[in-house]
């Protein structure tokens, strides 16, 4: 049946589901680093929140009499996805599971399921768990490749073992398998006088190491390597443009710039900033979020350069470590309010006031 | 090809603001112009370019010639309608004309003797050089032409010698930036002498220094033509500019934009900036009308689709049922299939193909069910991707604008520019949620437009009712004034005369008595 036949009578092909596809797509060579670093356990992580996310949204779609085609279109998929790369890979399983369900019920389905949600789901979730469960969502595995941690995570067995009954069932303590993430770790010494540099040398800071993302942290942020490999294929394929990741990236990186230079004991410089971290992992893949963006490419520089601020304001004065994610969170507040002041100009109208 | 990636990842800056390259599918621009044969009957609607419609100068019974006048202009913003061909009027009714609503309106049905004999009584003006534009102006007026572009509008208004508006350029549109069409590339390629000659006949008209053929660079047989053709006339103040390919490029206003890197100001038109835009069939009809004396009666047009077997480019005269053309090229059952009158971004879907050819036909297309239904299907919501705006020619925000339309917040859609919109479409072809931009655009216009009738119609209640309370309160006033009076005067009299009162009152009795 044909509903209307208005002009045009063509299309591009571009679909929602299209769109979905291509960003999961996107973020697999950061789902690969993720199990090179924490072994079965990324796989089990991911899977649980991809399928939470999933039936979260067809069992909201049910609930509410709706059609639960849209649990196919990739959106619920992806939501979970980048859930669980913004987790840290030692959550017990129901902790993840419940942050799927904020994610899809509280974060999307709520204000009336795709393209109505204000915020970003993943990201409400992430900060939900985080405000909730501190300890849990701030502990850090050793990654595999350090060869230091007391249990091996690519064995199935033992992967399994700490993912249903969680790290307290292990005979090893905490101490053993964990470890302070670089950002965690300069703002901890910082508080108890000791200065950046000194404190990235204690640490075995390495900007190599932090590229490639042979390092500590959530499961997918770690590699700026592998999510700038996702990143400029999405911005190839024109699915998001360099608007938002440029803006957000380069404030972070001059106000990091300013104010290394003024102290540079206090302050971080801004090639840590950059890469430590979910800076990347948002900049190209939450923010650019197209739902909860701004629409114009003013709209998103303005939008890219808040979240900018907001980040290295928490990360520098805050009480969190990182805080790239409330960044974007605090700017999709502001999004209908960039789209309303920063429309383009329209064809003929600088002329007309002239 | 760096400046290609560089496009794509949106550094790079475009002829002119947005714009998209869909498929060409240009399957037709190596097919020379065939002529279509006379139909065995004709319709002729009395209006065929904007603004008002002809009255009719036969009747039935009559024979006419083809290119005698059979119906004439009523006001400014008209022009005459020609017989198609030689042959008897056999009535004038009401017929289904080119219009997505399938409405009808008056038409001149003629059926052809088969002699096709021309009316010669306009002769060629060979000598324009040396005539009065104004002379040549009422020639193109009086050949019926109006913009064969798609549009209609009649082509001797824009041909105004102003001397407040001087124009500098003229550029000649051979963008045809629609996929499909074909028939301004084979005119240009086969018949590049008469549209040069033609153009030059419009500069001498308003007096224009330089002209430019604009041509879309996958055309280069077109760009080749036209640059031999100024070659061995040897003239410098024609250029030929080849520009990439890039929908809505035809469009008047980005045309300019693309050759000039000026915007024409909103509320003005192209000739405010000093340049007249007109099309290649066009110029190839206003030469024609002057060295030929030649009303216009035909006009090429793209054949094609999916569904027709043999696409084509026809020479097809003007009120030429389109199941006549269609069968000329194999097509004949039109079981899912759609017709389209124009090209794919902005053509009119038909709802029979029982509807006669006019001067705005490029293209008649027919696309089979399932090529239309992706372009058509059930919305999904808006991701806010921001990919309308991207390739806006306008610079609007679409689906902004698209959610004030369907809310019916008609004030916030003309905020956001609603009526700078010219529907080109881009919006909905790149749209991944199907969102039909433009038919909410149009729904938003057609709307705003109503409320503004019905506005003007309550001011004009609201007026006729004050104007009639005021006069209801006028005359009580006047009433109760002579009221006021007549008492006033009685009492001033009573007062005078004490026993009048008495008096009145016992006189009916006394005249009873009488």
């Amino acid at each position: 049946m044909l509903i209307h036949l208005s002009s045009p009578h063509i299309h591009s092909g571009d679909s929602i589901r299209a769109t979905m596809f291509a960003v999961i797509l996107a973020l697999i060579p950061a789902g690969i680093i993720s199990v090179y670093l924490f072994g079965w356990l990324a796989v089990f992580l991911i899977l649980l929140c991809m399928f939470g996310c999933m039936l979260t949204e067809f069992i909201a779609l049910k609930w509410m009499g709706r059609s639960t085609a849209p649990v196919m279109d990739g959106s619920a998929a992806l939501t979970g996805l980048l859930l669980a790369l913004t987790l840290p890979a030692s959550i017990p399983w129901w902790m993840a599971l419940l942050g799927s369900v904020f994610a899809i019920g509280l974060g999307k389905q709520v204000y009336g399921g795709l393209g109505y949600n204000p915020f970003n789901p993943a990201l409400s979730a992430r900060i939900i768990l985080l405000v909730s469960f501190p300890l849990q969502m701030t502990t850090w595995l050793i990654p595999m490749h350090l060869g230091m941690s007391a249990i091996d995570l690519y064995d199935f067995a033992s992967a399994w073992q700490l993912f249903t009954l969680g790290a307290s069932s292990l005979p090893h303590a905490l101490d053993a398998i964990t470890m302070a993430s670089p950002l965690g770790h300069v703002k901890t010494e910082w508080s108890q006088g000791i200065g950046v540099s000194e404190a990235l040398r204690a640490y075995d800071y390495s900007y190599l190491d932090a590229f490639i993302g042979r390092e500590t942290g959530s499961l997918g942020e770690t590699s700026a390597l592998a999510l700038l490999i996702g990143g400029i294929y999405l911005l190839a394929r024109h699915t998001i443009t360099w608007h938002i990741p440029f803006s957000f990236i380069a404030t972070v990186a001059v106000l990091a710039a300013i104010a290394s230079m003024i102290d540079p004991n206090h302050y971080t410089p801004p090639l840590f900033h950059m890469l430590a971290g979910g800076l990347i992992l948002c900049a190209f893949f939450m923010a650019t979020d197209p739902v909860s963006s701004p629409v114009t490419p003013v709209g998103q520089i303005v939008f890219g350069i808040g979240c900018g601020v907001i980040t290295w304001c928490i990360r520098t004065w805050g009480g969190y470590p990182e805080g790239a994610m409330f960044a974007v969170v605090l700017m999709n507040c502001a999004v209908p309010l960039i789209d309303h002041y920063c429309r383009p100009t329209v064809y003929g109208k600088r002329g007309s006031e002239s | 090809m760096i400046k290609s990636l560089l496009n794509k990842l949106g550094f790079a800056s475009a002829p002119f603001a947005g714009g998209i390259t869909p498929d060409m599918c240009k399957w037709t621009e190596n097919a020379a112009i065939e002529d279509c044969p006379l139909p065995p009957l004709f319709i002729v609607p009395i209006k065929q370019h904007i603004g008002q419609a002809c009255s009719p100068l036969v009747q039935v019974g009559d024979l006419v010639l083809r290119g005698q006048k059979i119906a004439k202009s009523e006001g400014y913003l008209s022009v005459p309608i020609h017989a198609p061909t030689s042959g008897k009027v056999i009535k004038i009714e009401e017929h289904a004309i080119p219009h997505p609503s399938g409405m009808g309106l008056t038409s001149i049905f003629i059926e052809p003797d088969g002699k096709d004999e021309r009316d010669t009584s306009l002769a060629g003006l060979d000598n324009w050089q040396t005539l009065d534009p104004a002379e040549l102006r009422e020639r193109v007026r009086l050949c019926g032409i109006a913009g064969l572009g798609g549009a209609a509008f009649p082509t001797f208004i824009k041909l105004l010698k102003d001397k407040r508006n001087p124009i500098e350029t003229i550029i000649l549109n051979g963008i045809e930036c629609e996929p499909f069409l074909t028939n301004d590339h084979r005119l240009m390629v086969e018949n590049s002498a008469e549209i040069v000659h033609g153009l030059q006949i419009i500069m001498h008209m308003v007096d224009a220094k330089k002209a430019i053929i604009a041509i879309e660079d996958n055309k280069l047989d077109a760009i080749n033509a036209m640059q031999q053709a100024l070659s061995s006339i040897g003239n410098d103040t024609i250029s030929v500019a080849s520009l990439p390919t890039r929908y809505p490029q035809g469009s008047e206003k980005q045309l300019i934009e693309s050759l000039t890197g000026k915007q024409v100001p909103i509320g003005k038109l192209p000739m405010h900036a000093g340049v007249l835009c007109q099309n290649i069939a066009t110029v190839k009809a206003i030469n024609d009308a002057i060295m030929l004396g030649y009303a216009i009666t035909d006009r090429i047009i793209t054949v094609s689709g999916d569904a027709v077997p043999k696409p084509t480019n026809m020479r097809v005269r003007l009120g030429t049922p389109m199941r006549f053309i269609y069968a000329q090229r194999g097509l004949e059952n039109f079981d899912g299939i759609q017709i389209l009158h124009g090209g794919p971004m902005m053509g009119e879907r038909m709802r029979h193909p029982d509807i006669p050819v006019v001067k705005s036909s490029t293209g008649l297309l027919a696309i089979t069910d399932a090529r239309i239904k992706p372009a058509h299907q059930v919305e999904d919501p808006c991701i806010r991707c921001g990919h309308c705006s991207e390739v806006c020619p306008i610079s609007l925000v679409p689906n902004l604008l698209a959610d004030h339309c369907r809310n019916d917040q008609l004030e916030k859609a003309a905020d956001y520019d609603l009526f700078d919109c010219i529907e080109c479409g881009a919006c909905s072809y790149v749209c991944p949620s199907h969102i039909p931009l433009v038919h909410y655009f149009r729904y938003g216009k057609g709307q705003t437009a109503q409320v503004r009738r019905e506005q003007s119609f309550a001011e004009v209640s609201r007026l006729r009712s004050e104007g009639r309370d005021a006069r209801l309160q006028r005359e009580k006033d006047e009433k109760a004034a002579k009221r006021r009076k007549v008492r006033d005067t009685l009492r001033s009299e009573s007062v005078l005369n004490p026993d009048n009162d008495a008096k009145a009152k016992t006189s009916p009795t006394t005249k009873d008595k009488e």
